[in-house]
């Protein structure tokens, strides 16, 4: 159902000022192609800064590409980013246009801006606020609410006058458990009853390996693999991930400890290590015996996640992927 | 989490790929003008409620309190007639220009067009609404800035109903100016400044009596599309009100009224897509 080609953006590189130093020229997205499918939960998932929102803003008709072709429904959204208003709903990463908004006024406006008339705007707000357990703070301005309701609230607003294609860039920033159960179930409900596809804007690892059905790893502007999360995973399935936290410091007087530092991403007092499974083992073992385990707080050994694939494939940041 | 596996799912998706190229989809309703206007203005209208009524005591303060202080200055007559009349503009500028040249600037720094930008609604909806909804703020203020100055200079109340006229044609032009202004600064901190900037113009130039200042300065009161608003009001005060100039003045209102309005949609068009 949408279709990319070749989508290039490049940020032109801005001179320094006084007290500002200048970036250089930036590609934000590097000749991006996807298709997503009917029906189904799409992916984007990188660290902060490889380029999602871009290509994103550029499926949507906020940003013109430099190069390349978007195609959703069979409509050319470069040629008229207008239309994409039309097929898509869009939940941006901003809430400002309806910070000052009570809940129901903000789900009420949005519906009537996408073309409904008010009595089906209001009888579309009171079902999806009733959907999403809102009712009771429906009364309450946006910027009087915490993070995760405030999300919440506009993802509400995204819901109301339905629409083919959902995009959502990072919706559950910030919910509670309860909140992130009540946009994934609103999500399926929609998928079951309507066939609606939803292209999903994440960062978090865990996020993505449970609701997508595929995804697509940004790194730098590149996409570097697409998949399923399974299918993904089967790629460094020969690996396993070994966690250490060290209760001060890394006791590398163990010449055991020691020989793996080469090979340990250190993050504070937590070492990660990938391995072979039977390597794995014997690191546990060492560090759980000894002089070692004195200095060992605690360790996990856990199976590959997206995080492990996005590094095994090359992803440059060491960090800015979550698991929560 | 997601429970429905994709090929249950109604029009067999994704093994099935929907019609090809020939076939592009239906696409949702675009939201008419009016309806989405109206929409905007109330949200708009409950927003400035909540946010902005301290903002407004403010305006009005500012107002009276620069009547009371010109009343040992002017002698009554023109001059008394014009300060009222300036002062109770003023208001609309402070609402119409200054709060809403802020409101636009942060909400193009902020990302907020988005918002409007992925909705099928008309870029005039939006900037209407928007302007539409400061400028009736005003009036509460306003009417209450002109009533009590018709009472410190002994000014006739007979023809206050003049401000039906004035507050919307004045408030177009200013909520036209702040809102091309706000959308077009490269920067928010811009957009204050240059909306606390119109609205000292405003001040300066509408307030203090004409007749005392350099030709040069008399000069920039006639680019201002606030003074037109202040000299049609002004002469209505006068025991024989020239109606025909009070249109004059009015229509000139109108006009940069439309002509700003028309500039601030295109900017927030430019705005809008990047």
């Amino acid at each position: 159902m949408c279709a990319v080609r070749g989508l290039t953006k490049t940020y032109p590189a801005v001179r320094g000022r006084r007290g500002a130093p200048g970036t250089p020229e930036v590609r934000a997205t590097d000749d991006v192609g996807l298709d997503i499918r009917r029906g189904e939960i799409f992916g984007l998932l990188g660290p902060n800064g490889a380029g999602k929102t871009t290509l994103v803003r550029q499926l949507t008709g906020l940003m013109r590409p430099d190069r390349g072709s978007v195609e959703i429904l069979g409509h050319d959204i470069v040629r008229h980013p207008d239309r994409a208003s039309r097929i898509l709903a869009y939940l941006g990463q901003e809430s400002t246009a309806l910070d000052e908004l009570t809940v129901s006024l903000a789900a009420e406006t949005t519906g009537r801006l996408r073309g409904l008339e008010v009595r089906r705007a209001r009888a579309e707000r009171d079902a999806v606020l009733e959907e999403l357990g809102l009712t009771p703070i429906a009364g309450r301005p946006l910027r009087r609410l915490s993070g995760g309701q405030r999300r919440l609230a506009c993802f509400a607003s995204a819901l109301v006058g339905e629409r083919p294609l959902l995009v959502l860039d990072e919706p559950t920033t910030a919910m509670d458990p309860v909140a992130r159960r009540a946009v994934w179930s609103a999500v399926d409900r929609r998928r079951a009853e309507r066939g609606t596809t939803v292209l999903l804007v994440t960062h978090n690892v865990i996020e993505a390996e449970t609701v997508l059905d595929r995804v697509a790893v940004l790194d730098q502007g590149r996409v570097i693999a697409c998949d399923t999360p399974t299918g993904l995973k089967e790629q460094v399935a020969g690996e396993v991930r070994v966690d250490l936290v060290w209760r001060e410091a890394a006791p590398l007087h163990v010449p055991e400890v020691a020989a793996l530092q080469d090979r340990a991403v250190a993050s504070g007092r937590r070492w990660t290590l990938r391995l072979a499974p039977e390597e794995a083992r014997a690191v546990v073992a060492t560090v759980t015996g000894g002089a070692a385990f004195a200095a060992l707080d605690d360790f996990t050994l856990a199976t590959p996640s997206l995080e492990d694939v996005y590094l095994a494939l090359g992803g440059a940041a060491r960090q800015g992927l979550v698991r929560a | 989490m997601s429970v429905v596996p994709a090929e249950v799912l109604p029009g067999g998706a994704p093994a099935v790929e929907e019609t090809g190229r020939g076939g592009a989809a239906e696409l949702g309703p675009r939201a008419r003008l009016w309806p989405s206007l109206a929409a905007v203005y109330r949200a708009q209208l409950s927003r400035a409620r909540v946010a902005r009524i301290p903002l407004l005591f403010v305006a009005t303060f500012q107002s009276i309190g620069i009547m009371i202080l010109m009343r040992g200055v002017v002698d009554g007559g023109g001059e008394a007639r014009s300060v009222v009349a300036g002062a109770s503009v003023l208001v609309v500028a402070f609402v119409a220009l200054n709060l809403l040249a802020q409101y636009f600037g942060q909400l193009r720094a902020s990302g907020g067009l988005d918002h409007y930008a992925t909705l099928p609604v008309p870029p005039a909806a939006v900037v209407l609404g928007a302007a539409g909804a400061y400028a009736s703020f005003t009036v509460p203020g306003t009417v209450v800035t002109a009533v009590f100055g018709c009472v410190l200079f002994g000014l006739p109340l007979a023809h206050l109903w003049v401000l039906v006229a004035v507050i919307p044609l004045a408030g177009a032009a200013l909520a036209g100016l702040g809102a091309a202004l706000g959308l077009l600064a490269p920067r928010p901190e811009l957009a204050t400044l240059l909306g606390q900037l119109g609205m000292s113009a405003a001040l300066l130039l509408g307030v203090l009596p004409a007749e005392r200042m350099p030709e040069a300065v008399r000069f920039t009161r006639d680019l201002l599309p606030s003074t037109y608003g202040v000299e049609a009001f002004a002469r209505t005060f006068g025991p024989h009100p020239d109606w025909a100039f009070v249109l004059g003045d009015l229509a000139v209102c109108g006009c940069v009224g439309v002509v700003s309005l028309a500039v601030a949609t295109w900017a927030y068009r430019r705005a809008a897509v990047r």
